[in-house]
C-alpha cells in the first residue's frame, strides 16, 4: 500500500485504539496542524484587538496630552479654528441614537421572533425569516441614501404633528420640539432600528425555535395563552441568548457610520430635542477625517475613535455581566 | 456495484469509481496556479505603470476642471493625470507626505507654512460660490442678500425669513413667515473657507466668534456632506438656505440669491464677476500667490469669489515636478475654453508668466 494510505489509516483509527496516533505518523498529521493553526488564529485575533487599541492610543496621544481625559469627555466645544476639541456632544449623540434604535428594534424583534416561532403557520415561516435576513444584506450606505431621499421627506410630514402634539406635553415635550426637517436624531434612530432589526430578530427567532416543545406544550396544556407562553416560558428560557442578541445589535448601532451620517444632520452642538440635527462619533469621523489638517485635530478625531472603542468594550462587558448574573439566578452555566 | 462512499483506509486515487480522474484539485496545484496568475497580473499592471502617469489629490472644487483638462491632455500627449478629489485638507496632507505629485487646495497656505513644509503653490483658476434658498413661490435670483445679513443668518441671529433686515433688502417680494433652516457643510472644504472668509470680512462678530477655516464650529444649522449634501438638504427643506459652488448651481437648477457687493451694487454670480474680483488683486505681487478674492471692489465684482491653488513639493523628483508643470502650463495655454465652459475663470494674463518665473525661482528649474 502507498504511504498515503498508511498515514490515512493511522489517523482514522478511533482515538481509544491509537491515542495520539497523530504524533507517531511519519508526516505532519492534519490534526496536529489543525490544532496549531487554531491556536495561531486565536492569538492573531486577540493580538489584533490589542494592537488596534495600542495603535489608536498612540495616535491620539497628542490630544490626550493636550486635553486630558475628563476635560475632553466633558467639553462641548468642537472648534477647528481655535483648535479646541471636546467629545461630549458626540458621545451623547452616539448613546442616544443607539438607545432609540434599541428601544424601537427590540420589541419589534421580539414580536417578529414570537410570530415566526409561535404564531405563524409553517408555510409562512421561511419566507418571512428570509425577508428579515435580506434586510441585513442591504449595505449601510444604501440605508443612508434611502433614509435621506425617501424616509426623511416622509418623516418631515409627520414631524409637525409630533412637534404640536407630543412637543406640547410639559416635561418630555422639550424632547420633541423642532423644525420639520425630516433629518435629525430621531430619524437616525429609526433608520438604525431598521438596520439592527435583522440581527436581533434572527437570533431571537433561532433561539425561540429550539425551546423544547415539551416546555411549551405543558404551558399550553395548563391553559396559558400564546402571549403568556411567549413572555413567561419561552423568553425566560432563552434569556441569555436574547440578551446576547440585543447587545450584538447594540454593537452594530454604536458603530454604524454611513447611514447615520446621511440622516443625522451633522450639527456639532448639543441640543435637547430629538428632532434637531445632531452628530455621533462615527459620523463626525467620517465627515472630518480627510480634512483634518493639523496634528491636534487629527489626534482628537482618533481620540474620539478610542472613546468609541471604550464605549463598545464597556457595553460588551455589561452584557457579559448581565448574562452571568441572570445565569446565576437560574442556576444555569454562564 | 461498489459503493461509492469513501471508505477509511482507501486512497481516493485507488478507488476504481474515481477512475483515471486525477485529483485535479490538489492544494499544491492550486497554490501554483494562484501564484502564477498573481505574477502575471503584477507583470501586466507593471506595463500600465510604465507609461507616464501623474497623481494629484485635493479639492473637490477644482475636480471638474482637472478632470476635463486631464482627459484632453491624455488624448494629446498620452500622459495620464489621475486626480482624487478628497478635499483640500486631504490634498495638503498628501502633498506634505509626498504621496502625490500635486495637491490641490482652495485654501492657500501661508508663506511661512509653505517654507516650513518645503512646498510651493500657484493658482489655477478662479470661481465663485453663491447662496441657494428654498422659498416656495420666490423665483431664482429674485432674493437679494447682503454680507452682514448672511452672517447674521448663519450666526442664528436672524431666524425668520420675514425678518426686517431681509425685508429691507427685498422690498418687492413678500417674504413668508417661515423659519430659516441654515445648511452648511459637515465635511471640511475650501468652499467653506471662502465663505467663512467672506463672512469674517463683512461681520466682525463672525470673525471673533467663528473665524475662517476649511472646517469651523458652526453656531447653528444642519450639515450636509459635500456640495451635493448641502444642495439636497436645501431642496428638501422648505425655508432652507445653504452655500454651494457656482458650477453646482448651474447643474442642479437651485434658486440662487443675488448679493450686494462691496460697492453696494446688486450682482448675480457670473464668470465676469469672478474675473473682476481676480482683476483687483495683483497675483504677481503676492508672495507665494497668497491672495484672497472675497469682498473686492468693482461694480460687477462677485463678493464670494475664490481661487484654487496647486501645491508642489520642492524635494520631489525633478521629472515629476516638470511633468506637473507641463500639464498645468498646457491647461493655462490650451485649456481656457474648457475652463470657461464649466464656469472656471482663467487667471489674469500677467499671472501665468509670473507663475512660470515663480517655478524657476523656487525650484531652480522650469519647463
Amino acid at each position: 500500500m502507498s504511504d498515503l494510505d498508511i498515514a490515512v489509516r493511522i489517523e482514522t483509527q478511533p482515538m481509544s485504539e491509537e491515542p495520539r496516533s497523530a504524533g507517531r505518523s511519519r508526516y505532519l498529521s492534519a490534526d496536529f496542524l489543525f490544532h496549531k493553526a487554531a491556536v495561531f488564529a486565536a492569538i492573531v485575533v486577540a493580538g489584533a484587538l490589542f494592537a488596534t487599541v495600542i495603535a489608536i492610543t498612540y495616535d491620539s496621544w497628542t490630544s490626550i496630552q493636550t486635553f486630558g481625559v475628563w476635560r475632553f469627555l466633558a467639553s462641548s466645544e468642537w472648534n477647528p479654528v481655535t483648535q479646541t476639541f471636546g467629545a461630549f456632544p458626540f458621545i451623547v449623540g452616539t448613546l442616544v441614537s443607539s438607545a432609540i434604535s434599541m428601544i424601537l428594534a427590540v420589541p419589534i424583534s421580539f414580536g417578529i421572533a414570537v410570530f415566526i416561532a409561535e404564531v405563524a403557520p409553517t408555510w409562512i415561516k421561511r419566507p418571512i425569516a428570509g425577508a428579515i435576513e435580506l434586510l441585513a444584506a442591504i449595505p449601510s450606505i444604501v440605508y443612508g441614501l434611502w433614509g435621506l431621499l425617501v424616509f426623511a421627506p416622509a418623516f418631515a410630514m409627520v414631524e409637525p404633528w409630533i412637534n404640536d402634539h407630543i412637543g406640547s406635553i410639559p416635561g418630555i415635550g422639550v424632547l420633541f420640539q423642532g423644525p420639520p426637517m425630516g433629518i435629525g436624531m430621531l430619524t437616525a434612530g429609526i433608520v438604525l432600528a431598521i438596520m439592527v432589526l435583522p440581527y436581533t430578530s434572527s437570533i431571537m427567532r433561532d433561539v425561540f425555535l429550539i425551546v423544547p416543545s415539551s416546555l411549551r406544550e405543558s404551558a399550553y396544556a395548563m391553559g396559558a395563552t400564546t402571549w403568556e407562553v411567549a413572555w413567561n416560558v419561552v423568553l425566560p428560557y432563552t434569556r441569555s441568548a436574547v440578551i446576547g442578541g440585543v447587545f450584538l445589535g447594540l454593537g452594530r448601532a454604536l458603530g454604524e457610520t454611513m447611514a447615520v451620517t446621511f440622516v443625522i444632520g451633522n450639527s456639532n452642538t448639543l441640543s435637547p430635542s430629538l428632532l434637531m440635527p445632531s452628530a455621533t462619533i462615527p459620523s463626525v469621523l467620517a465627515n472630518e477625517f480627510t480634512e483634518a489638517t493639523t496634528k491636534l485635530y487629527l489626534s482628537s478625531l482618533i481620540y474620539l475613535g478610542l472613546i468609541l472603542i471604550a464605549v463598545t468594550l464597556v457595553v460588551r462587558f455589561l452584557a457579559v455581566l448581565l448574562i452571568r448574573r441572570l445565569g446565576r439566578r437560574e442556576g444555569a452555566v454562564a | 456495484m461498489k459503493s461509492f462512499a469513501w471508505q477509511p483506509g482507501r486512497a481516493r486515487r485507488d478507488d476504481p469509481e474515481q477512475g483515471s480522474r486525477r485529483n485535479t484539485s490538489s492544494p499544491g496545484r492550486m497554490i501554483l496556479a494562484t501564484a502564477l496568475s498573481l505574477v502575471l497580473a503584477i507583470l501586466g499592471s507593471a506595463g500600465a505603470f510604465a507609461s507616464s502617469s501623474l497623481t494629484g489629490a485635493g479639492s473637490t472644487w477644482v475636480y471638474p476642471l482637472v478632470a476635463k483638462w486631464a482627459a484632453a491632455y491624455e488624448s494629446k500627449t498620452g500622459i495620464k493625470v489621475n486626480y482624487q478629489s478628497i478635499g483640500s485638507g486631504g490634498g495638503i496632507a498628501q502633498i506634505k507626505a509626498g504621496t502625490v505629485a500635486f495637491g490641490a487646495s482652495d485654501m492657500p497656505l501661508k508663506p511661512e507654512e509653505l517654507k516650513e513644509a518645503g512646498l510651493i503653490q500657484f493658482p489655477t483658476a478662479v470661481a465663485g460660490e453663491d447662496l441657494v434658498y428654498n422659498l416656495p413661490g420666490i423665483k431664482p435670483e429674485a432674493l437679494v442678500l447682503s454680507g452682514p445679513v448672511v452672517a447674521d443668518i448663519y450666526l442664528g441671529k436672524i431666524k425668520k425669513w420675514n425678518d426686517p433686515a431681509i425685508a429691507k433688502l427685498n422690498p418687492n417680494i413678500k417674504l413668508p413667515n417661515m423659519a430659516i433652516t441654515v445648511v452648511h457643510r459637515s465635511d471640511g472644504s475650501g468652499t467653506t473657507f471662502t465663505f467663512c472668509d467672506y463672512l469674517s470680512k463683512v461681520s466682525p462678530e463672525w470673525k471673533s466668534k467663528v473665524g475662517a477655516n476649511t472646517s469651523v464650529a458652526w453656531p447653528t444649522g444642519v450639515g450636509g456632506k459635500g456640495n451635493e449634501g448641502v444642495a439636497s438638504y436645501v431642496q428638501r427643506i422648505p425655508g432652507a438656505i445653504g452655500y454651494v459652488e457656482y458650477a453646482y448651481i448651474l447643474e442642479s437648477h437651485l434658486s440662487d440669491a443675488r448679493m450686494i457687493n462691496r460697492d453696494g451694487k446688486i450682482v448675480s454670480p457670473s464668470l465676469k464677476g469672478f474675473q473682476d474680483a481676480a482683476a483687483h488683486v495683483d497675483f504677481t505681487k503676492a508672495q507665494d500667490f497668497y491672495v484672497i478674492l472675497t469682498d473686492h471692489t468693482g461694480p460687477d465684482t462677485w463678493p464670494i469669489s475664490g481661487c484654487t491653488w496647486q501645491i508642489l513639493r520642492k524635494t520631489a523628483p525633478k521629472e515629476t515636478n516638470i511633468e506637473v508643470m507641463k500639464f498645468f502650463d498646457w491647461g493655462f495655454e490650451q485649456g481656457q475654453g474648457m475652463a470657461k465652459s464649466i464656469s472656471f475663470g482663467p487667471l489674469p494674463p500677467t499671472t501665468v508668466s509670473a507663475i512660470k518665473s515663480y517655478w524657476k525661482s523656487e525650484l531652480g528649474y522650469s519647463i
